[in-house]
């Protein structure tokens, strides 16, 4: 099966020739079936090569496939080739299973929508595109999927594009990524320049050719990449406008997959970081700090799906701490588990959206465990493994990254640990208004008067009674809540199977080799399970019989520190009265007042010099004589001089 | 240089300029009204045919022109008809060749089709024979011929503010000319000091000795002329005014292929015949490059007018090409000469929407559009693939030439390749600004009636993108054929600069050991001692960073 590798990447990109091409004449809900079981055999695929992969000895566990030859200029020659190993398998694996069950769910989610066929072509194209991204075997192939998975957010976010704020929301999204953009071509640009080459291969057989100084810039300008497409600070902001998108989308690609090609990045790049004392410790402090900032915004907002966003910027934050302390395998299992539970309450969020007939605001919920029990009951389980309960995954996987972090950066930890509370309660906060309480759907009169909902998601009047959502969406929510609860199982140590044995040869020795003493170890699971209950005790407390606490959701974090308004004056309104004044003033009185102005010149001398056409031949005479007398005195000078 | 046994050069400049005087020639009166436009355009897809011939005769990894022609014309002046083609100009004459048929079939008039077909004969005429000239008389008076048609075609078709655009069109390029006719008199004229033997060709003059301010100015005249025609930053205020009167066929021939004449000028005769000069005064096209990468984005954000906001974005993509070619360095001239076809294909791809959008909405204005996917996905969808090909997203062809040109940037002149890397940010900004403008948000009305694209408009399109989506995935073919002779060329000013080649192999570290200068052999071999020449500066090889 490891030459068919190229399948799991043309599978899915054929069903998106195929919608280009017949999906509105297959239409709804066809075109869905047919995006879906692309999805569906391209995992096949992957499971088959997973398998084959296994079969090679574990230190010299990789296979790459030469595809095509795409840019050979010169010293520069870069190859559609594909890497196989057990980092990348681990991507294919869960990218496609989550994507299929995903796709599926939107056959459901989608029903009834004009645009029905066009919401699977961008998600086959998504799903090829971050495959590409995982197994590319040089730095060009992973851009290439970088920037493909971007574009398609940009499509799906502004899938309702007759709404302005989700047209604007998908701009925002492609052009805070762009930023990043311009950090992994520079990166391309220098390990290019000090290699000669862009295979991971061949870098990282020369990680001594590239030099500390230049190892910790290509870190750096990568980590300017990762913010943008991992939504860390400073470049997060995108994340929660990203919202606007279906809630598949969401769960898919603003969850699960996308955001977390950062992690894998950086995860691709170990032995570089490993090289870099001072890269690893500025991003173990951007991921601890934007697990802390998109906590606590997470803590204040009203709308289920910007709750859910905000958690997830907070949750990429702990990976990038992970990777950042030299835990690149604890990224890698908090990427998983993240993936599942996350999925699962985004689609959970959808199916209650669903039910709600399009309403997002979580006061205007309540009292839902009663109409949507099978929504609840996989809700919960997310719920818990968000909030770190033992024994779900959100528990283990959280924990490996915090012991990770004690170990690297003891001052880190604390900010883990506090964010770790602040996860349990806002998590908390979610369900108890969404799934407890009374049935505030059913008021007539919106409760919160000043709500900062858009319209757009917030209904009028009373919401007829909630009802659960059909099988073609429960079944992925279910296997999903399995995952979710048992994802542990893939970390428990000693294991012949476990994820760190597993995925071991990629990182090598390049692994952060903090050894915790058991002690520690249970000490430390001890802290984070009590932190974790008690986010959820006092959440519980709080949020499920009342939905109003002014105090408890101050206006600052309702608008995630003003970042907005802040990026707005600092570089927003700058910028545009740049242009503006480029436009109006330099453009046409500067530059183009200059041509004119010359023109102007023009016409007068010629006009002054016609005078001299006076037509006496007398005159005449007596330019050329001058003229030969100037011709004359240029040669004397020559020969003086010459 | 390879000879061919059939003058395919020859045949292809008087193709089109035949059909032209035929065209002509054919009365309106009698004939059906449609009968110039069936000859015209039959012409121009037979001279496609050609191209597309020569191109498979071309010979891959041979840099040197190819399928020359050389006939003595005026032996007593030194001109030659003499002809050649190389991989820097062998997918010019394609581009040129393909849009031209797609424009005629693709944007039609109503008035007065005959002098239309056959002006757009005459341009394309001489646009090819521009690219095909290795004779500076030859590419002199093509490349001023094209302003003729030029002319006409704004003039004759254009809109409201045709009469002013298309005069200062006319008088902007054409005093660039002048100072191009002059330099190629000098450089003639020099070289026959030095030989004896008056030529012009350029196989002969690019081995002209010059001082170093010799140099310097004739690669001022003759950049004058092809930075106009480019045009590059601070040249372009007649390029947004002549866009947006120009009819649609105006429009994308002027920025897809006539912008061409300037960056192909630059790259054809400047670095071969001034190479020292060029080294010298890369800094300065760099910035002037890098400038207008970013002041093209940044005023293109500002605009209102999709025409003139493409425009913008030409001068911005043009910035790009133009960084390529003075990167110097095989990497980003090749990224120079692809980018050159690239941005054809994508504006040609856009103006094509942009004509389509007028036809069914008597406007361009993005103020008055609004919601246009909703009853014309498909021409969204067009618009979408151009636009991203225009961001540079990667599986279409912008990214590979842009990407090409700014790897070669960074390596030679780091900071300048810093900066434009900058404006790819920009770029994106005002292309999905106009987007959403005019495709996205909630239809008027009278936007939900405009008509989408049908299946002639999709079979004029179908090509273009075809193009974008196959460069971008699988440029080999293509850079296979520009990169050797774009080798050539850089060897060329590296030899006549005391740059040796720089190493292909190994990690760069290594810096090119200067070995006792063989570079240059022609430089003392035949010069009258009065022209002093400038004394052989020490190399600094590790200059390059």
């Amino acid at each position: 099966m490891l030459s068919l590798t190229f399948l799991i990447i043309l599978l899915p990109l054929v069903g998106f020739a195929i919608q280009v091409l017949f999906g509105r004449r297959m239409g709804d809900p066809v075109a869905g079936i047919v995006a879906t079981c692309f999805i569906g055999g391209s995992f096949v695929v992957g499971v088959g090569t997973f398998f084959d992969l296994l079969t090679i000895h574990a230190p010299v566990r990789t296979f790459t496939q030469n595809l095509w030859t795409w840019i050979p200029v010169g010293s520069l020659q870069v190859h559609v080739r594909l890497l196989v190993d057990p980092l990348s398998m681990t991507m294919v694996l869960f990218v496609t299973g989550v994507s299929m069950l995903i796709h599926l769910y939107s056959i459901g989610y989608m029903r009834g929508d004009r645009d029905f066929p066009k919401f699977f072509l961008y998600l086959n194209l998504f799903v090829a595109s971050m495959l590409i991204l995982v197994l590319g075997s040089n730095m060009l192939i992973t851009f290439v999927g970088w920037e493909g998975v971007g574009a398609c957010s940009y499509w799906l976010v502004s899938f309702w594009f007759t709404r302005d704020s989700a047209a604007s929301a998908g701009k925002k999204a492609f052009l805070y990524n762009r930023i990043g953009d311009v950090g992994f071509l520079l990166a391309i640009f220098l390990v290019f320049e000090r290699v000669h080459s862009l295979e991971y291969s061949t870098i990282f057989a020369h990680v001594d050719r590239i030099g500390a100084a230049n190892s910790t810039a290509v870190c750096l300008l990568l980590l300017l990449a990762v913010t943008g497409k991992s939504a860390q600070i400073p470049l997060f902001p995108w994340l929660a406008d990203a919202m606007e998108g279906p809630t598949p989308v969401s769960a898919l690609i603003h969850a699960a997959t996308m955001v977390t090609a950062g992690v894998y990045l950086l995860s691709r790049f170990s032995p570089l970081l490993h090289a870099s004392g001072a890269a690893s410790l500025t991003i173990a402090c951007v991921g601890a700090a934007t697990a802390f900032v998109g906590a606590t915004i997470a803590c204040a907002q009203q709308d289920i799906k910007k709750v859910l966003a905000y958690s997830t910027i907070s949750q990429l934050g702990y990976m990038v701490l992970a990777v950042g302390s030299g835990a690149y395998e604890a990224a890698i299992f908090l990427m998983l588990a993240h993936a599942f539970y996350k999925g699962l309450l985004f689609l959970g969020a959808g199916s209650v959206i669903h039910g709600l007939h399009d309403e997002q605001d979580l006061k205007r919920m309540g009292n839902l465990r009663r109409y949507m029990p099978i929504t609840f009951i996989t809700f919960a389980v997310a719920w818990l493994s968000l909030a770190a309960v033992p024994p779900l995954s959100g528990f283990w996987a959280k924990s490996d990254v915090l012991d990770n972090t004690w170990a690297a950066h003891p001052a880190l930890w604390v900010v883990g640990i506090v964010t770790a509370g602040l996860t349990a309660y806002y998590i908390s906060r979610l369900t108890g208004l969404a799934f407890f309480g009374s049935d505030r759907w059913s008021d007539e009169v919106p409760v919160d008067a000043v709500t900062d909902m858009p319209d757009a998601h917030h209904a009028d009047g009373a919401i007829p009674e909630p009802h659960e959502s059909p099988r073609v969406m429960t079944l992925p929510l279910w296997i999903l809540a399995v995952l979710a609860a048992f994802a542990g199982l893939l970390a428990l140590s000693d294991n012949h199977f476990s994820l760190a044995n597993w995925i071991d040869p990629v990182f090598g020795s390049n692994l952060y080799q903090g050894h915790l003493s058991l002690s520690t170890q249970w000490t430390l699971g001890v802290v984070d399970s009590l932190v974790a209950v008690t986010g959820v005790a006092v959440a519980v407390a709080l949020w499920t019989k009342k939905a109003q606490r002014p105090l408890l959701e101050g206006q600052f974090l309702r608008d995630s520190w003003k970042i907005n308004q802040l990026y707005d004056a600092v570089f927003g309104r700058p910028s545009q009265r740049l242009a503006a004044l480029s436009a109006r003033f330099v453009e046409p009185k500067v530059i183009d007042g200059g041509v004119n102005g010359l023109a102007t010149l023009v016409k007068r001398t010629g006009s002054t010099l016609r005078r001299t056409q006076t037509g006496y031949v007398r005159n005449y005479a007596l330019a050329i004589v001058l003229g030969a007398m100037l011709v004359l005195a240029f040669m004397l000078t020559r020969m003086w001089w010459g | 240089m390879t000879h061919a046994p059939f003058p395919f050069l020859t045949v292809l400049i008087l193709l089109p300029a035949a059909g032209a005087v035929v065209v002509a020639l054919v009365p309106s009166g009698r004939t059906p009204k449609w009968t110039h436009e069936i000859i015209g355009a039959a012409v121009a897809l037979a001279t496609l045919g050609l191209a597309v011939a020569i191109a498979v005769e071309f010979t891959v990894g041979d840099g040197r022109y190819q399928m020359v022609s050389n006939h003595i014309w005026a032996n007593t002046l030194g001109i030659h008809w003499s002809l050649g083609i190389d991989g820097i100009s062998l997918f010019l004459v394609l581009l040129t060749t393909l849009l031209f048929p797609l424009v005629m079939l693709g944007a039609r008039v109503r008035r007065d089709p005959r002098s239309y077909m056959a002006w757009l004969l005459v341009m394309e005429a001489a646009c090819l024979g521009s690219f095909v000239s290795l004779d500076l008389v030859f590419f002199f008076l093509f490349f001023e011929l094209t302003l003729v048609p030029a002319y006409f075609v704004i003039a004759g078709w254009g809109f409201a503010r045709r009469g002013y655009a298309a005069v200062k069109f006319f008088i902007y390029t054409f005093t660039g000319s002048a100072f191009l006719l002059v330099g190629i008199l000098a450089v003639a004229f020099i070289h026959q000091s030095q030989t004896g033997v008056l030529t012009f060709e350029l196989t002969s003059l690019m081995h002209t000795h010059l001082s170093g301010t010799e140099g310097v100015l004739l690669f001022l005249a003759f950049t004058a002329a092809f930075a106009v025609k480019a045009p590059i930053f601070p040249f372009h205020t007649w390029s947004p005014d002549a866009y947006a009167e120009a009819p649609t066929a105006g429009a994308v021939l002027l920025a897809g292929v006539m912008a061409k004449l300037g960056t192909y000028g630059i790259v054809r005769f400047d670095l071969n015949l001034f190479p020292q000069a060029t080294r010298t005064l890369a800094p300065w096209l760099l910035t002037l490059a890098v400038i207008g990468i970013l002041y093209g984005a940044l005023v293109a954000c500002a605009q209102r007018d999709l025409k003139r906001l493409l425009a913008y974005s030409s001068l911005a993509q043009i910035g790009f090409i133009v960084l390529g070619t003075f990167a110097l360095d095989s990497q980003g001239l090749t990224g120079g000469v692809l980018q050159m076809v690239n941005h054809g294909l994508i504006i040609a791809t856009l103006f094509i929407v942009v004509g389509w959008i007028y036809e069914r909405r008597g406007t361009w204005q993005l103020t008055s559009l609004r919601g246009m996917q909703r009853p014309a996905p498909v021409m969204a969808g067009i618009f979408t693939v151009a636009m991203m090909a225009s961001i540079g997203l990667p599986g279409l062809n912008g990214f590979v030439g842009e990407f090409l040109v700014l790897i070669g940037t960074f390596r030679t002149h780091r900071w300048w390749g810093i900066a434009a890397t900058l404006g790819v940010i920009i770029a994106a900004v005002y292309l999905l600004w106009a987007y959403q403008q005019s495709f996205q948000n909630e239809p008027t009305p009278e936007d939900q009636k405009t008509r989408d694209v049908n299946w002639s408009e999709k079979l004029v399109i179908a090509p273009l993108i075809v193009l974008i989506v196959a460069v971008g995935v699988f440029p080999k073919p293509v850079l296979d054929r520009i990169t050797p002779s774009v080798d050539r060329l850089i060897a060329h000013v590296d030899t006549a600069t005391h740059i040796h080649p720089r190493s292909t192999r190994g990690y760069g570290a290594v810096p090119a050991v200067d070995r006792g200068g063989p570079a240059a052999p022609r430089l003392t071999a035949s010069s009258g001692s009065k022209t002093a020449r400038e004394p052989h500066r020490p190399t600094n090889p590790g200059g390059a960073p």
